[in-house]
């Protein structure tokens, strides 16, 4: 198992190196002059040229490159002017609201999604069946700006009861954090949620037509330990992989719930610095959030090979 | 000849009984058609212009004025700009679609084929694209490119290279070891042949399905972006730039940011019936 990840740790570096490239050459398209579209029209002459040799933006593109990869290697993703900070400072005051926003989303999911996945199956081609699986095709199909604005009209406009926006504070009390906390993650959850439904409901149906399932009922053993601890074990494989790829929905997900719930996370971060033209700050949180997608999945490589040691994640054709 | 083409209509007609035999497909393909058709007809099926704009007829009720869905802040017939809406969602969806599965598979098909270097660089690559979540991408592509909609197809065609890339490698590693494809190469045929005519329509299938999920996918994203003021340019009706303008008036006018939601949805859920449905009529084993 060592070896595994200390393997999987090594092969993130070209990974890792690649996404630096790719955020490089797309930052490197602007059309115009960053330093000048950063200070606005009223900029001086001066003030430009001195926020282009101070963005590295007078050396050649190679040098530029050089300089840029040892800035990210040292943890440096620049300094933003536009806020007065630097960009390492800017997420570390935001990307944990994202993280608690992903998690709150990501625990809506599994408790709901998976616990209805196998209840669908248990009950496959009964009423029960088919709203499950109705309701799941509806969300996966959900665009969640438009759930999330939905929302907010009707619990927030029409009935009242949750804040249309914000983060709640832990000084105010739980209940004040908790009720900013559900609409955003509710909005986030649906897609999730709704593949979880989907992919627990269609490996379940696989494993319990199975033979040992059988013979497990046939012994006597009660049906909720065959299907939670037989059954759900085995199916558990493929639900791992999509928590693998819901992961990337949230990340991206959250850039999207952020900006309608005013939540101060890394998407509303990305959302204003656009609007700012503040390219350091959109280029760094880029990065980081890439970085973020990459481990994250890494540990989610390291659970499935805990789950399903006989997985070979090594060779071509693997997992996706 | 004549053979081929008779066994190629025979097979497309058994793929669409499939599908209709399939209900929820059945429903996703008349969703699509009524979309596409909505698309086509657009002109005839609105009824005023879509960019119209009349001072003191902002925010009127559905049913009013002979404006079915009522005005939007501009005075716009809501109706008629969903209707152009569909216009931009079907051809972002379709175009980025193709634009990615054009490029995705030209990739795929040379590292699968060739292997070695050449392989791991198109591969790193495309690992490296699919670190970033699809939206942020194509939101960061957007910042580069600015509005507009052919720059809305560009950077969503681009998002979707590297999905299109893996599926078809994956297939033509498992292609390539088949004996047909030794015993043409052992009889002389050329690289591009083999690639192309015996490799590509065996992946044919999968391609199929995953393109018509992306197209799901794709109309989605251009609707964030329009809605992050990204997308397409004002005044175009865009489903995501009304929900953006019926976002602002939520309480003086919910029927903005309700209907253009409401097409989003039910479009995106038309295609991924369809989807559903070619799946299981054309390669049930996959789990896209």
């Amino acid at each position: 198992m060592g070896s595994f990840i200390l393997k999987r740790l090594i092969n993130l570096v070209p990974t890792l190196l690649v996404v630096g490239i790719i955020v490089f050459i797309i930052t490197r398209m602007i059309p115009g002059d960053p330093a000048s579209v950063m200070l606005g029209p009223q900029a001086s002459v001066e003030d430009v040229e001195n926020l282009r040799a101070e963005l590295g933006l007078d050396k050649s593109l190679p040098a530029q490159f050089v300089s840029y990869i040892a800035d990210l290697a040292q943890l440096n993703l620049g300094y933003s002017y536009s806020y007065s900070e630097s960009v390492f400072g800017l997420i570390a005051e935001r990307f944990p609201n994202t993280v608690i926003l992903a998690l709150a989303a990501l625990f809506i999911a599994v408790v709901i999604g998976i616990p209805a996945g196998i209840f669908a199956a248990r009950k496959q081609n009964t009423i029960v069946d088919y709203v499950v699986m109705l309701v799941s095709l509806v969300g996966v199909s959900m665009p969640i700006f438009w759930l999330g604005i939905m929302l907010v009209l009707f619990f927030s406009v029409n009935l009242g009861w949750l804040p249309a926006t914000g983060m709640g504070s832990m000084d105010d009390g739980l209940w004040a954090f908790i009720k900013h906390l559900i609409l955003p993650a509710c909005a986030l959850a649906t897609i999730p949620m709704a593949t979880f439904a989907r992919i627990t409901r269609s490996s379940m149906l696989e494993v319990i037509s199975q033979d040992y399932i059988k013979t497990a009922r046939s012994k006597g053993i009660k049906e909720y330990l065959v299907i939670g601890k037989h059954a759900f074990k085995n199916a558990l494989t493929p639900i791992l992989t999509v928590l693998g790829m819901q992961i990337s929905n949230l990340l991206g997900g959250a850039v999207l719930t952020e900006t309608i719930f005013s939540w101060p996370g890394m998407g509303r971060l990305i959302v204003d610095a656009i609007d700012k033209r503040d390219f350091v700050v959109v280029q760094g949180t880029v990065i980081f959030i890439a970085f973020i997608f990459v481990l994250v999945n890494l540990i989610v490589d390291v659970l499935y090979k805990v789950v399903n040691p006989k997985v070979n994640l090594d060779s071509d054709g693997g997992k996706k | 000849m004549v053979q081929a083409i008779v066994n190629d209509t025979k097979k497309k007609n058994t793929l669409l009984r499939k599908l209709l035999k399939n209900k929820l497909a059945s429903i996703g393909l008349v969703i699509v058609a009524i979309m596409a058709i909505v698309a086509i007809f657009a002109p005839w099926i609105a009824t005023h212009p879509p960019d119209e704009m009349t001072v003191g007829k902002s925010f009127l009720a559905w049913n009013t004025e002979g404006h079915l869905l009522g005005t939007d802040n501009y005075g716009r017939d809501l109706f008629s700009r969903l209707v152009y809406g569909t216009r931009i969602s079907m051809i972002v969806g379709i175009a980025a679609v193709l634009f990615g599965a054009v490029f995705g598979t030209l990739l795929g098909l040379v590292a699968g084929y060739f292997g070695g270097r050449l392989d791991a660089v198109i591969m790193r690559t495309m690992d490296g694209l699919f670190a970033f979540p699809f939206i942020l991408l194509a939101i960061t592509l957007m910042t580069v490119l600015g509005q507009g909609l052919v720059n809305v197809i560009v950077a969503i065609g681009i998002a979707n290279i590297p999905g299109f890339a893996r599926l078809v490698r994956g297939q033509v590693l498992s292609v390539k070891e088949e004996e047909f494809v030794e015993v043409t190469h052992s009889l002389g045929a050329t690289h591009r042949r083999i690639i192309f005519s015996h490799i590509l329509p065996n992946c044919l299938a999968p391609l199929i399905v995953y393109g018509t999920m992306s197209t799901a996918g794709a109309i989605i994203s251009e609707a964030a972006l329009s809605f992050l003021g990204l997308g397409v340019q004002p005044p175009t009706a865009s489903w995501g730039s009304i929900l953006k303008d019926g976002k602002d008036f939520l309480v003086l006018n919910p029927q903005m940011a309700t209907f253009s939601g409401v097409c989003i949805l039910v479009t995106v859920l038309g295609i991924n019936l369809l989807g559903d449905g070619l799946r299981d009529a054309l390669d049930p084993k996959m789990k896209v």
